[in-house]
């Protein structure tokens, strides 16, 4: 693309946006070209940060008419490169949408632009007593936008549901500029669920551009119980223990020896270094129905060989027991110059076959793994430590991140719980669905955007990608896991 | 007695019907249980019978997702559920005990939890479907957390078999609850009963359920025995009903109002939309959201204008002559989007033409 073509392409935007809403230098350009996933750059040819709904429109006819691409972007903390611009395309920012439109407090909604920062919605109700629920890690940076795009998880999301469980609507633009209404406040959707088509669909079937979110009570009381295990699988099965005795915790997270002992030294949170794993659980709701479950809970974590099990004893010491998980990939971080976040789901009951096999291969590359997982809904991330400087250390890295990703789906999992596809996995979906099934990822795609200039390249593979990728992981002749039912 | 479910696998079989049916593009009728054929408008085709595919293709309670063949009978899977303590969550209404569990998902009907506790798309993880060009594919999986992909399960909820049809489905489950227990209030109007409700909405109560009837707001409340116990105390215990079929004959439409009523509508609001429907016979569900009302088939069309200011949707739900359109039409905007992924999943239009809308 060139320069004179950058320059004309600014020039019409500027007709309708604010001289500095296209960014169009080279230098400030830089700031656009990573996301997340720093390991893939690339320069757009232009940025544009439009402030209303009309101006998106204007954007995508623009770029429709010429066939521009067009890559949609948030806070940019996509952590498998949704948001990696396209040489040839536009990146369009919703920063400067970032408003809230309207609060609902008997229908106990939230109407927002897609900019806003996830918490910053709940900060916005916390004053009515009620929160938005969703509550991925990176929450204090991440907009609405981008966790509809990437339907984003969180820690609360067994009891509380995924972004999908917690959207009533949006307003979407199309791919030919129309602006369409989708809308299922009134609960009987009618015809297709287009509503979760979209939740989830990383920017590849339209722009995002308002978005009504569900908003909950506070919960009256929230209790957490620390339990410390000599083995992973003990700690693993003593979820599947609570859930089979009828609690559903609002929280329950599990980390591996490696990963308490960076927290540990991160944070100071008082867990046992020695121990194999720790569970973090919490219970929230009504002061009666916690009191009811607490001591269930506790008995059944001893009943399923918890070594200890320390209950917080006020809300300073639950924020503690949670610090040192929260600030798990920080500490990570400390132990080696770079770490690389694996994101699989796997059913629990695969949990001590998975960890012993990620164990085993860690050895084999020589690269430390440490172990974080969202232990009641299965999502685990394993964490590679390695050092970019290293010749060839990225790239045996991220061999082995999709190892680890092959071993979840052989394992009846998946291969994104919650961080998408983006351009990281896109090898990975060659393994997880047939051409068949891709044939109708991109038939969808086709639906909404024949011309294919949302987000292309993105989420799904084409075949010759598949072919290559494929090619590339043959043994013998073979394909991995030829035995796998794909289900 | 540990409820046996038939373990028979036709997928060979159903999927050699549509690879015949797809060469020559004649038009199929997909049939589960048949209990839900009143639902959407009458298809004239060659029937495709998926209530034999039946069976468990993979349960473990603790893992709280079950995956079973479409034909599986509702009524079973939900009786092996309860041997384990577990329940579905959308709580789907039956309407015969031939009812499957393609059909429910097909359908997209949920009973009296959906506006606490979510709707079969809330809780549907996969999908396994044959396409119309006889293909199968599998989208989706069984596990909670998965976004690998477009969300292909969720749109088969409520597509009433246009897309495809249903093999195998994943489901979440959830335990079941200790306790349930019904509470009644008096409550004039419509208006004061959609105030009242959407106020307890507000507060962290466990309400599972809510109607409006004649004069009467019942609710009810599932959780934990002390749990539900603090929260009658707080709502008025003097209200505690000791046992109500109310929400048994709300789910499967036994209910006095549905025997009477001749032509019914379905009106779906947003929960806090006022009471605009007060010259009809009304029964008022989902904390306001579905407002039931018999009305004649000369009005359907007027109801469906007022939409536009109530930002809901009018189905002609039972009762009605066979040419009265039964779902509301979506803009045309969004009609080019069903065609579009319609024409996606069944290029030849062979699924249930017309069933969902006229000319899809």
């Amino acid at each position: 693309m060139t320069t004179s073509m950058r320059q004309s392409l600014a020039d019409l935007f500027r007709e309708f946006l604010e001289f500095e809403s296209v960014v169009d230098q080279p230098t400030s350009l830089a700031a656009y070209e990573c996301d997340g996933l720093s390991a893939y750059r690339q320069t757009p040819l232009l940025v544009v940060l439009p402030r209303t709904i009309e101006q998106v429109q204007k954007v995508i006819c623009i770029c429709a008419e010429r066939n521009i691409p067009i890559v949609s972007r948030g806070a940019g903390t996509s952590l498998s490169g949704g948001a990696l611009p396209h040489a040839d395309g536009i990146v369009l920012s919703l920063a400067k949408m970032n408003q809230v439109l309207n609060i609902d407090v008997n229908a106990q909604s939230i109407t927002v632009e897609p900019g806003i920062r996830n918490l910053a919605v709940s900060e916005a109700v916390k004053h009515l007593g009620l929160y938005y629920a969703p509550d991925p890690s990176s929450q204090i940076a991440c907009s609405i936008g981008g966790n509809v795009a990437e339907n984003a998880g969180g820690v609360h999301c067994l009891k509380y549901g995924l972004t999908l469980h917690n959207v009533l609507g949006v307003k979407l633009v199309t791919a030919k500029g129309e602006l369409l209404v989708i809308d299922q406040q009134s609960l009987q959707s009618q015809g297709y669920d287009l509503l979760a088509l979209v939740i989830g669909s990383e920017g590849m079937l339209g722009i995002v551009v308002e978005v009504t979110l569900k908003l909950l009570p506070i919960p009256q009381c929230a209790r957490v119980i620390l339990a410390v295990f000599d083995d992973v699988e003990k700690a693993g099965n003593s979820v599947a223990s609570i859930i089979s005795g009828g609690i559903i915790p609002a929280g329950v997270e599990m980390m591996d020896n490696p990963a308490i002992r960076a927290a540990e030294a991160f944070a100071n949170a008082g867990y046992p270094v020695d121990a194999a794993a720790i569970l973090i659980c919490e219970l929230d709701g009504t002061e009666a129905e916690v009191e009811s479950q607490i001591n269930k809970v506790d008995s059944i974590l001893k009943n399923s060989g918890a070594t200890e099990t320390r209950l917080a004893k006020d809300d300073a010491e639950r924020l503690l027991f949670w610090s040192g998980r929260k600030a798990a990939f920080p500490a990570v971080g400390r132990l080696s110059p770079d770490y690389y976040c694996i994101d699989g789901t796997i059913p629990r009951k695969a949990l001590g076959a998975v960890l012993t096999e990620i164990n085993r291969l860690s050895g084999e590359y020589g690269l430390p793994i440490a172990n974080v997982f969202h232990a009641g809904d299965g999502n685990l991330h394993p964490l590679i430590l390695y050092d970019a400087n290293n010749e060839g250390e990225l790239e045996r890295t991220e061999e082995l991140g999709s190892k680890i990703l092959q071993l979840c789906i052989h394992h009846g999992g998946t291969i994104t719980g919650e961080h998408g596809v983006g351009v990281e996995k896109l090898g990975e979906m060659c393994v997880q669905f047939s051409d068949i099934e891709r044939h109708q990822f991109h038939a969808i795609r086709s639906a909404f955007d024949p011309a294919n200039i949302m987000n292309p390249g993105k989420a799904i593979p084409t075949l010759a990608r598949c072919a290559e990728f494929n090619a590339m992981h043959v043994h013998n002749g073979e394909l991995p896991h030829p035995e796998l039912d794909r289900f | 007695m540990a409820i046996q479910i038939p373990q028979v696998n036709l997928e060979d079989d159903l999927q050699s019907q549509i690879e015949s049916v797809s060469a020559n593009g004649a038009p199929v009728k997909i049939v589960g249980g048949n209990s839900k054929a009143f639902y959407g408008h009458a298809v004239d085709a060659l029937d495709i019978d998926v209530s034999g595919h039946s069976g468990i293709v993979d349960y473990d309670p603790a893992e709280l997702v079950i995956t079973l063949r479409a034909g599986c009978k509702l009524k079973d899977v939900e009786s092996l559920l309860a041997e384990n303590s577990q329940m579905l969550g959308f709580e789907p209404p039956h309407f015969g005990d031939e009812a499957t569990i393609g059909g429910t998902v097909a359908s997209g009907l949920t009973g009296p939890r959906r506006a606490f506790s979510g709707a079969i798309r809330d809780f549907i993880l996969g999908v396994r479907l044959l396409n119309g060009r006889g293909e199968i594919v599998n989208f989706g999986g069984r596990v909670i957390k998965n976004v690998a992909g477009f969300d292909v399960s969720r749109l088969m909820v409520g597509a009433l078999g246009t897309l495809g049809v249903l093999l195998e489905v994943s489901i979440r489950v959830i335990p079941k609850f200790e306790a349930e227990t019904t509470l009644l209030f008096e409550h004039a109007d419509g208006q004061a009963h959609i105030d009242w409700i959407n106020q307890q909405g507000r507060l962290p109560y466990p309400i599972s359920a809510s109607v409006w009837y004649q004069g009467q707001t019942k609710i009810r409340l599932s959780g934990s025995q002390q749990g539900l116990e603090s929260a009658c105390q707080d709502l008025g215990g003097d209200n505690k009903m000791e046992c109500d079929e109310v929400w048994s004959e709300l789910k499967e439409q036994s209910h006095a109002f549905f025997g009477q009523a001749k032509t019914i509508a379905r009106v779906s609001v947003p929960s806090v939309e006022s009471d605009f429907l007060t010259t009809e016979s009304q029964l008022i569900e989902w904390g306001g959201a579905q407002r039931w009302v018999e009305t004649p088939k000369d009005r359907l069309d007027s109801l469906r204008q007022q939409m536009q200011y109530h930002r809901g949707t009018v189905c002609a739900y039972r009762g009605y002559d066979s040419d009265a359109e039964i779902f509301q039409r979506p803009t045309d905007s969004i009609m080019t989007l069903h065609r579009n992924l319609k024409s996606s999943f069944d290029p030849a239009g062979i699924f249930n033409p017309g069933r969902l809308y006229r000319g899809l």
